[in-house]
């Protein structure tokens, strides 16, 4: 089966098998290996990509599903001279993950929410995030994170 | 990672393809819309099929509209676009605030009401509230369309009344009357609920005239209680003395079961306080 894609801004043909997930042809054919993939039920959001900006579960999502589509994952977020994304500068200084591990998979959540809703109350966070689980932090610094990154877009909008 | 066993998928253009295909595949195929409970299911060689038949492809299964005081909503529009449409939030507010709390951002953004409903998993939110509202599920298949009525639907745990041809192409949904009132909540720890109580009630001044209560999750399939039922009619000061029977009743029926959701006392106990809390929240 053949798919074309946009991925990270940029057009791809990718040929695969239906069974393929999406989490399979990232990681494994393309060698993008910033989408993690730890539970692979639809549970913990390690493997969060947007596909057309509507998060999904890459590890249960077939790539045949992508087809036609925009997709965005970790790698796309920084600019073209490097800058990290704001909601990435903002996991580093509100020191939001420690293995890292959910880190990606946290970081496009909160990108489909901001957004959505360049604003989001702490209530609309915790709502948004409630199925991305992270074993370490104790979400506190990924709640002041995403606020940070909201503030820090706001700003960028404005200049 | 897992991998998935290899499958082949098809693209049927109308309900009469895709039901002709399952026809011809048997038990070799299953319908394919978000994937988010076949693909688990698949991916732990729970079921194998050789041939899916993706719904998606079919188009304007996903519509969602307001026709003769009914909401219409196509068996493939997702959790996402339920809590999201317009039509929805404004004709029938309960259903979209249900549809926030299903899952997670994920799932509900690739998840449909027909998986949902067909795949018939013991702890889903919309069986349970589209009973008490008394909607019906509209089908299709080799032996033309059917209406069955929500609570015929469901007939086990991942058992419907569908037969192996035929699709859900859409849920039909009474809109609530001006005297007519329903709340739905639900109680969960993990990723699937413990407990969802839905309750339905149609007033007559101040009195109760008719009540509908269905609780799920709780055992295979949403259940109500004609005994309950009555209980919860009559004058307001009536009913909040009576409530506490009617959960009785309503448990005895739900007749809850021990799973990793919650033990059965514990559920027994969650009727009352979540019929409660739904008779006042109804009624605010
Ligand atoms: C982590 C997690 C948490 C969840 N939490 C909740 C929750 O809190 N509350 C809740 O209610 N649900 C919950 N769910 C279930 C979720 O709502 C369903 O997974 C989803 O709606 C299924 O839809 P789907 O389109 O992905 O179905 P699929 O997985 O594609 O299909 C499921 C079944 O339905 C059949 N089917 C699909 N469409 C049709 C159709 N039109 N006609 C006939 N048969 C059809 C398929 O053949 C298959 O057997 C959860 C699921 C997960 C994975
Ligand atoms: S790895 Fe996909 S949700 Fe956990
Ligand atoms: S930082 Fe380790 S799981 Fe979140």
């Amino acid at each position: 089966m053949n798919l074309q894609f946009t991925l990270n801004g940029k057009p791809w043909s990718v040929d695969c098998e239906p069974a393929d997930t999406l989490a399979e042809v990232l990681r494994n054919q393309l060698n993008l290996n910033g989408t993690k993939v730890s539970c692979e039920v639809q549970v913990c959001g390690a493997c969060t990509v947007l596909v057309d900006n509507l998060p999904v579960s890459a590890c249960t999502y077939l790539a045949y599903e992508a087809r036609g589509k925009n997709l965005l994952t970790v790698e796309g977020l920084e600019k073209a001279d490097g800058t990290l994304h704001p909601i990435q500068q903002a996991f580093i200084d509100d020191f939001a993950f420690q293995c890292g591990y959910c880190t990606p998979g946290m970081i496009m959540a909160a990108k489909s929410l901001l957004d959505e809703n360049p604003n989001p109350s702490r209530e609309e966070i915790i709502h948004h995030m409630d199925g991305n689980i992270c074993r370490c932090t104790g979400y506190v610094p990924i709640v002041a994170a995403i606020q940070r990154a909201a503030g820090m877009i706001a700003k960028e909008k404005k200049q | 990672m897992m991998p998935l066993r290899k499958f082949s998928i098809h693209q049927p253009s109308t309900v009469a393809e895709a039901s002709q295909m399952l026809a011809q595949y048997g038990e070799k195929g299953r319908l394919y819309a978000g994937g988010t409970e076949l693909l688990l299911a698949m991916k732990h060689d729970l079921l194998r099929y050789e041939h899916l038949v993706d719904v998606k492809t079919i188009p304007d299964l996903n519509r969602i509209e307001l026709k003769n005081g009914a909401l219409m909503i196509g068996g493939s529009a997702t959790h996402r676009a339920i809590e999201r449409s317009a039509i929805v939030k404004q004709s029938l507010p309960v259903l979209a605030e249900m549809e926030t709390k299903v899952a997670n951002i994920r799932v509900r953004a690739c998840g449909t009401l027909g998986g949902n409903l067909c795949f018939a998993e013991p702890h889903s939110d919309p069986a349970t509230l589209l009973t008490a509202l008394g909607a019906k599920a509209h089908v299709q298949g080799k032996a033309g369309v059917r209406a069955i009525a929500m609570d015929k639907l469901i007939t086990g745990a991942y058992e419907t009344s569908l037969a192996g041809d035929e699709l859900l192409v859409g849920v039909e949904i009474p809109v609530l009357a001006k005297n007519q009132r329903a709340a739905y909540l639900k109680f969960q720890l993990k990723e699937r609920p413990t407990l969802g109580l839905a309750l339905f009630l149609e007033l007559d001044g101040d009195n109760i005239k008719k009540a509908s209560a269905v609780v799920g999750s709780v055992s295979v399939s949403p259940t109500q209680s004609e005994q309950a039922n009555r209980l919860l009619t009559g004058t307001r000061a009536q009913v909040e003395k009576q409530i506490g029977d009617a959960a009785e009743a309503l448990a005895n029926a739900a007749d809850p079961v021990d799973d990793t959701e919650g033990g059965a006392d514990y559920k027994r106990h969650l009727i009352g306080v979540f019929l409660r809390r739904a008779f006042v929240k109804a009624l605010a």
